[in-house]
């Protein structure tokens, strides 16, 4: 084994990639925080049930008992049954799948779509730039519930087009950012020599600008889960949303409506869910901008 | 001169985006409307009409006609303020939407009212006591104001502040027995019964808006208070802060009156769009008491189809944001002496 040889093997098994050392460090910061802590064990906690669902879960989500409806919670249904005799804490189980494939779903369309607009209108400037950012400014002049409202009337009720409709609204202030993270280094060095090369535009974008996006877009899109989150369960609620007898807990909540005076249960236990997750995405997009906040950092 | 030619190229500049926006608002809310799954023709005329009304309907409602001539036509309609009649109520629309948003302007002026007295003083202690308990307190109580289904805490509120302690009203704007008593004059319930001296109808009015204006306000609250810690930083941290302090003004003072008294600018900008988004939270909350205002006239509409009456809030609400959006700028250039 030669000398060179040696020397770079020696340390390379320990070295992890740049982006996640970056990673662990922030997950380190994060940690210290307790408020940011709460915000990690609770999105955890949603993966985990949200994975072995049917592992976890005490009773079939759907299945009906007429003879057992509207039980307080005892040790056979922790969280009490609702108005079919179905096993409340099943179907909030069952429920923790629907609202991450709300988040996971909202996600992979709003990502993209905002950082291939906003890193086009960026890059290109000029009319491209105009048309594209007044098209944002149109849909950020609504609140997004109230938008997501008209697109779900317009596409009929659903927990698809619920989805559809968030995506529809949540992407602009994502291109919004991507475009002005964009102008900042549209004039670099870097992109000029890539131009020089003979690179295409498309292939500049692709390859040069959009990682450059990317961490700010991603932390921008965890401090708008809470929304979406929220906006979902309230169109839920609405009857706009899922619909019965998918255990959403927004629509969980608007059927117990109608018991809450005297099970308690029925509403209490889906709301504390939706307030459990949305505050954890709150307290973790708080503690994400302080991680990466450079003047934060270096408090010690 | 020079200087104010360029001021009113800058206001021109302005009003022609602000066109452009309007227009596609007109745009979106038209294509919202045309593909919506209802048939207003069907809706309008019933399920049992013969072919040859049908079809005289469908016509009438230029739905024959290609789409650009249609959105002609819709834009013609806009223009001379007319948004067609509600097929559920048979009243134009802009007249069922003027009865009903009085109720929502009362509850989000009391809401504001509420958030800004809660989220303005917490911002103040929060950024004076910065990573300090009290702002670590401050931080996690008003994320729980902003991470809370409203339309959940609004029922948990009812059950516990109405059903189990009798504190206030239940749902509606007042007890159901008072319905009527009250000539309307300008709708805001309030206003109405103190103008014809019926202070048991205001009393019980009173009972009724101060729990959803509560959640509303504390909802809003989250976004003041972050608004007003983040100012109120910018702030402390500058030099004339420090010489206040130097000069031998008392630590309140300098706050209070120096600090506090730079940022109110911003803070009233912040409140006027904090306002504009209580109609989201409206839409929400007014559903859950029953409330009869302009949220609930829209969800109710979308559930059945309506399309006149939907496109027509779906408007309006653009436009009350886009409104804001320009009164914070206008307040922007008027107050703060840096953007002349």
């Amino acid at each position: 084994m030669s000398m060179t040889d040696r020397l770079s093997s020696a340390p390379a098994p320990r070295r992890l990639p740049h982006g996640l050392i970056v990673a662990r460090n922030i997950l380190l910061f994060l940690m210290r925080a307790p408020t940011s802590l709460f915000g990690l064990i609770v999105l955890g906690l949603l993966i985990t049930l949200a994975v072995f669902a049917p592992l976890i879960a005490t009773h079939d989500p759907y299945v009906q008992n007429l003879q057992n409806t509207l039980q307080p919670p005892s040790a056979a249904h922790l969280f009490g049954t609702d108005e079919l005799g179905r096993d409340i804490f099943s179907r909030l189980v069952a429920g923790s799948r629907i609202t991450l494939s709300i988040i996971f779903l909202v996600t992979i369309v709003v990502g993209p779509l905002g950082l291939f607009f906003g890193t086009v209108a960026g890059y290109y400037g000029g009319k491209v730039d105009t048309v594209l950012m007044r098209i944002t400014d149109i849909f950020l002049s609504f609140p997004s519930l109230i938008l997501s409202l008209a697109f779900v009337a317009a596409l009929g009720p659903s927990l698809n087009n619920a989805i559809i409709a968030i995506s529809l609204t949540a992407w602009p202030p994502i291109a919004r950012l991507a475009r002005a993270e964009t102008m900042t280094f549209r004039q670099a060095d870097y992109i000029a020599a890539a131009k020089l090369q003979g690179a295409s535009s498309a292939r500049i974008i692709w390859r040069s600008i959009v990682p450059m996006c990317l961490p700010s877009v991603l932390i921008r899109l965890t401090l708008n889960m809470a929304t979406v989150i929220l906006t979902a369960a309230g169109l839920g609620f609405l009857g706009l949303g899922a619909q019965p007898p998918l255990p959403e807990w927004g629509a969980m909540i608007a059927t117990g409506r109608r018991y809450m005076i005297d099970s308690w249960w029925l509403v209490t236990f889906p709301g504390l869910a939706i307030l459990c997750v949305s505050l954890a995405f709150n307290l973790l997009g708080d503690g994400l901008r302080d991680a990466l906040d450079p003047k934060q950092m270096n408090r010690g | 001169m020079r200087q104010s030619k360029r001021r009113y190229a800058g206001v021109a500049e302005q009003g022609v985006s602000i066109l452009i926006t309007l227009f596609g608002l007109l745009i979106l809310t038209f294509v919202i409307g045309r593909i919506m799954p209802t048939d207003p023709v069907r809706a309008m005329v019933g399920e049992d009409a013969t072919r040859e009304v049908y079809e005289n309907v469908y016509r009438q409602l230029g739905l024959d006609k290609p789409m650009w001539q249609q959105f002609l036509i819709y834009l013609r309609d806009i223009a001379t303020f007319d948004f067609g009649t509600s097929i559920r109520t048979g009243k134009p629309v802009l007249e069922d939407i003027a009865r009903v948003l009085p109720a929502t302007i009362e509850l989000a002026t009391f809401a504001i009212i509420i958030g800004a007295g809660l989220g303005t003083p917490m911002g103040v202690i929060a950024a004076t006591n910065k990573d300090k308990w009290q702002d670590q307190l401050i931080r996690v109580f008003s994320l729980m104001g902003h991470s809370m289904p409203i339309f959940w805490t609004g029922m948990i509120a009812l059950l516990v502040f109405y059903a189990n302690l009798g504190w206030v009203g239940g749902s509606g704007r007042m007890s159901q027995f008072y319905i009527g008593l009250v000539p309307e004059r300008t709708n805001f319930l309030l206003i109405d019964s103190a103008l014809a001296g019926q202070w048991d109808v205001f009393r019980s009015a009173l009972n009724h808006i101060i729990l959803p204006a509560s959640l509303l306000g504390y909802s809003s609250s989250a976004y003041i208070t972050r608004m007003t810690r983040s100012f109120m930083l910018d702030q402390i941290n500058q030099e004339y802060v420090t010489t206040a302090r130097v000069k031998g003004l008392s630590r309140r003072q300098t706050i209070w009156r120096h600090a506090f008294g730079n940022i109110r600018v911003q803070l009233v900008t912040i409140v006027a769009l904090a306002y504009g988004a209580l109609l989201e939270g409206a839409v929400l909350i007014e559903t859950v008491f029953a409330w009869p205002g302009f949220g609930q006239y829209l969800t109710s509409n979308l559930l059945i189809g309506d399309m006149n009456a939907v496109m027509t809030c779906v408007l309006i609400v653009g436009v009350i944001f886009i409104g804001l959006n320009i009164l914070s700028d206008i307040l922007y250039r008027v107050f703060d002496p840096r953007t002349r």
